[in-house]
């Protein structure tokens, strides 16, 4: 049996420490690696080994928990679900591009949160019933015209590709604008009117110059492009049957 | 130190901590909740669960079946009376996370589908395809945002329990950004923190799993129930220990041997079924404690197959399809591909038994009580004994929300009409966490290095504490661990940063490790018997005269811990014999 192969890898990683620091620095690492290793797994080899006053976040190593996220090579990716393999020379990683650091490459993704919230990204039902009276019946096929919109993990790196997010930080952005079609698109919602409050504005969809950037990065192939120009269909919909037909209704 | 009030602080914001949060908010508006994290609730680990949760929903099956096979999968440790209240209570939660909008899958009707697991009788596992975890948390936590009492804490590091006049009263925690100790007075407390997995080298279990919740109880004089249970999980990835879940056998996966043979039939699950037609409750719809065993026992004879990773055996999914597996099983191909360069609709895919859960832990009550007045537990960090000696697969995410919802109930009565805490009393207690914690920064002698602890902890787990266990081997484990803990007091902390110092938190992450790994070594040292996932080579046999018993560990300062037992509660079923065999009919 073959042994793994292992490589020198060399990281330049961008440091900050509020305590200390004025501005960021980029500081460079070498260590041995396993060729089939993420990352990641670098990354907690330097920190276990080399530098314990490095910091990131991470938790699952398996692309679900949505923690790990930071621009490798200037693309943001999940750093557990980025592999040596397709790295040449030297991999440099910074935070997340977009969100204020915190340290090292822990940013504060309060503003995401934030807007999480106010796009309202869960159930308000068209008819309310009780538990006892059993499911809301939802066909495979109703099932199958949100789930890929349910699929998103919160890493945030539709907005550090966003270019739009980056020049108006006021734009609600990918993820949640995708969790409120999510929503709006399930058989047992009714609760679209009120998440247009948020989601019809100028800070909402119409913002949305449709790069793309958002699904090419999106490591949950949850396609935010796609969920915020069926939005934009809907919301222009709702438009013309409230301007253009008499006594209207959106 | 600022001093935050509220009425119940929960600890721990996964699926037990958020589902306990609703359950408060919904029973009581004008109860202020305090849910604090270490991570950002959709970061905690209930994510990775894939396969599934258990409740009784389709006309053929019955509340009796699920208890007796949850009560035998569980080599009769469990308690019976709270076997019987989670049946009742399961297909109520599955069904309100249905109205809360969970993507269960669905039958071509539109009623909720399930699928077989390991060792259930039934077909009763609802699943979101295997990402149930994953959506099960995301429900939660995007249903918790719309009530407003709640305020959340993310990124807050609990440290320690406030205990005053006999009662919990509150926590101390961290703010992880800026380095500031803030203290918690709350007239309850629920720990809903996660297992401890990672305190083996080799886990399904995310970073974050280091049993703080677990420890944090037990130092304040909670004893950890039954410790020494931990499940290995059949399937792992060989190299990054990731979970391929049990639905892959459920679905018609089959696991064989260097030789081609379906091994689990020499170990008393057979006889073999046909291939691509999984049978309820055999072969390899076993029960996991039986299925990680057989792999140690081919693993003796020589009939494993070297790989670069390691010894394996081989999950065979080739003959369920691309679209079955596309349908059902899309994450475990995506797994397989990208850590390991395996297509499992191609090829078969080894695999290896990996930590994956604890059994054991804050000893609680059907009520969700633990002995302390004021400290409630669900969730993986809780050992309520539902699951006995081996907890059966999709019981887990159900015990979540059952127990995270009855803790919430039973705190919201305990609040009612207490009397006035002596914040005097509690903010001299939590004087003593900033002692804690300023002693560490302040080390100067520090002469042990983090890692390093860890690395000999995690080592000294996996050689003596695993699938099989001896009395030499158990006995230099407690040792070892004793020593580990007394050379944890000089660890050195090398950052010594107030803003998001990962250094300080995996040092006291370790503490927490140390204290969990003591209590699973000194529970399977006195356990003389072979119990589920406790299995010993010197004392093979099951032994209910002695063991038909819970084990309570002690805390007992730096000293070894003092060991108990509680009497299981039976209250229909005897112990009988676990029977994986073909004869399921």
């Amino acid at each position: 049996m073959t042994p793994l192969k292992e490589r020198l890898v060399q990281l330049e990683v961008l440091r900050y420490n509020p305590d200390t620091d004025t501005e960021a620095h980029f500081q460079r690492y070498e260590v041995v690696c396993q060729e089939e290793w993420v990352v990641l797994d670098a990354l907690n080899k330097v920190k276990a080994d080399i530098d314990p006053t490095l910091n990131y976040r991470w938790s699952c190593h398996m692309a679900v928990c949505g923690s790990c996220g930071m621009m490798i090579n200037g693309e943001p990716k999940l750093s557990c679900h980025a592999f040596l393999r397709d790295y040449e020379g030297v991999i440099r990683v910074e935070p997340l591009a977009h969100f204020p650091v915190e340290r090292d490459l822990v940013t504060a993704p309060d503003d995401f949160m934030e807007k999480l919230k106010r796009v309202k990204p869960y159930m308000i039902p068209k008819e309310k019933k009780p538990i006892s009276e059993g499911e809301y019946k939802q066909t495979p096929a109703q099932l199958m015209k949100f789930r890929q919109y349910s699929m998103c993990i919160n890493c945030m790196l539709c907005y550090a590709a966003c270019p739009q997010y980056g020049l108006t930080p006021s734009f609600i952005g990918p993820a949640a604008l995708t969790l409120a079609h999510r929503y709006n698109q399930d058989s047992r919602d009714g609760g679209r009117a009120e998440r247009q409050e948020v989601v019809a504005t100028h800070e909402g969809v119409w913002e949305c110059t449709f790069v793309g950037a958002c699904s090419e990065v999106c490591p949950a192939q949850v396609d935010p492009a796609s969920a915020l120009q069926q939005m934009k269909i809907t919301s222009s919909l709702d438009w013309i049957v409230e301007h253009l037909i008499p006594g209207g209704k959106p | 130190m600022e001093t935050i009030s509220t009425d119940v602080a929960i600890i721990g914001a996964g699926g037990a901590g958020l589902r306990a949060a609703i359950a408060l908010a919904e029973t009581d508006p004008k109860l202020r909740i305090a849910l604090i994290s270490k991570v950002y609730p959709m970061r905690s680990h209930t994510c990775a669960a894939e396969g599934g949760a258990a409740g009784v929903i389709k006309p053929d099956d019955s509340f009796d079946m699920h208890f007796d096979d949850t009560v035998g999968g569980g080599d009769w440790l469990s308690d019976q009376d709270c076997v019987e209240y989670f049946i009742h209570e399961a297909p109520k939660e599955l069904m309100q996370l249905e109205h809360w909008g969970c993507p269960w899958n669905r039958e071509a009707d539109g009623s909720v589908a399930v699928r077989p697991f390991g060792g259930m009788k039934k077909q009763r596992t609802w699943f979101a395809a295997d990402k149930s975890g994953f959506h099960i948390l995301h429900t939660l936590f995007q249903t918790s945002l719309q009530f407003p009492s709640i305020s959340r804490y993310d990124e807050y590091y609990a440290l320690d329990l406030l205990v005053d006049e006999g009662r919990c009263q509150g926590v101390t925690a961290m703010e992880m950004r800026s380095g500031e100790l803030r203290q918690f007075h709350a007239k309850a407390v629920i720990i809903a923190g996660g297992g401890a997995g990672r305190m083996f080298p080799f886990s399904t279990n995310g970073a974050i799993k280091t049993g703080d919740g677990m420890a944090m109880a037990y130092r304040a004089g909670v004893p950890l129930k039954d410790m020494e249970f931990v499940q290995y999980h059949p399937t792992g990835l060989p190299n990054t220990g990731s979970l391929l879940t049990e639905a892959c056998r459920g679905e018609g996966g089959i696991l064989v041997n260097k030789h081609g043979r379906r091994y689990l039939a020499d170990y008393g699950m057979g006889p073999e079924t046909p291939v691509g037609q999984p049978q309820l409750k055999t072969m390899e719809l076993g029960p996991r404690d039986r299925v990680s065993q057989a792999y140690w026992h081919e693993l003796q004879k020589g009939n494993t197959v070297t790989t670069q990773w390691g010894e394996c055996v081989l999950l065979d999914m080739r003959h369920l399809g691309e679209k079955k597996i596309n349908e059902r099983l899309p994450l475990v191909r995506e797994l397989a591909e990208a850590y390991l360069g395996v297509d499992i609709v191609k090829e078969a895919v080894p695999i290896r038994p990996v930590v994956h859960y604890m059994m054991g832990g804050i000893s609680t009550n059907t009520a969700a009580a633990t002995p302390l007045p004021g400290l409630f537990a669900a969730g993986e960090c809780a050992c309520v004994s539902l699951n006995g000696a081996n907890r059966l697969g999709s019981n887990s995410l159900v015990e979540l929300l059952v127990f995270g919802r009855r803790a919430a109930l039973s705190a919201a009565e305990h609040v009612q009409g207490l009397p006035a805490a002596n914040a005097a009393a509690l903010n001299a207690q939590a004087e003593k966490t900033q002692q804690r914690i300023g002693e560490l920064f302040s080390r100067t002698d520090g002469s042990e290095s983090m890692s390093g602890l860890r690395k000999e902890m995690q080592l000294t787990m996996e050689k003596n504490v695993g699938i099989y266990r001896t009395e030499e081997g158990l006995q230099e484990g407690v040792n070892k661990i004793h020593e580990l803990r007394q050379r944890y007091r000089r660890v050195k902390l090398t950052d010594k940063s107030s803003v998001f110092n990962t250094d300080l938190f995996q040092a006291l992450e370790l503490g927490s490790m140390l204290d969990c790994a003591e209590a699973v070594t000194v529970g399977a040292l006195a356990r003389k018997e072979s119990r589920g996932a406790h299995q010993r080579l010197d004392y093979v046999e099951r032994d209910d005269k002695n063991y038909l018993r819970h084990t309570m560990v002690h805390h007992q300062g730096m000293d070894s811990p003092r060991v108990d037992y509680l009497d299981v509660v039976i209250t229909k079923s005897p112990p009988g014999v676990r029977d994986y065999s073909g004869d399921h009919k």
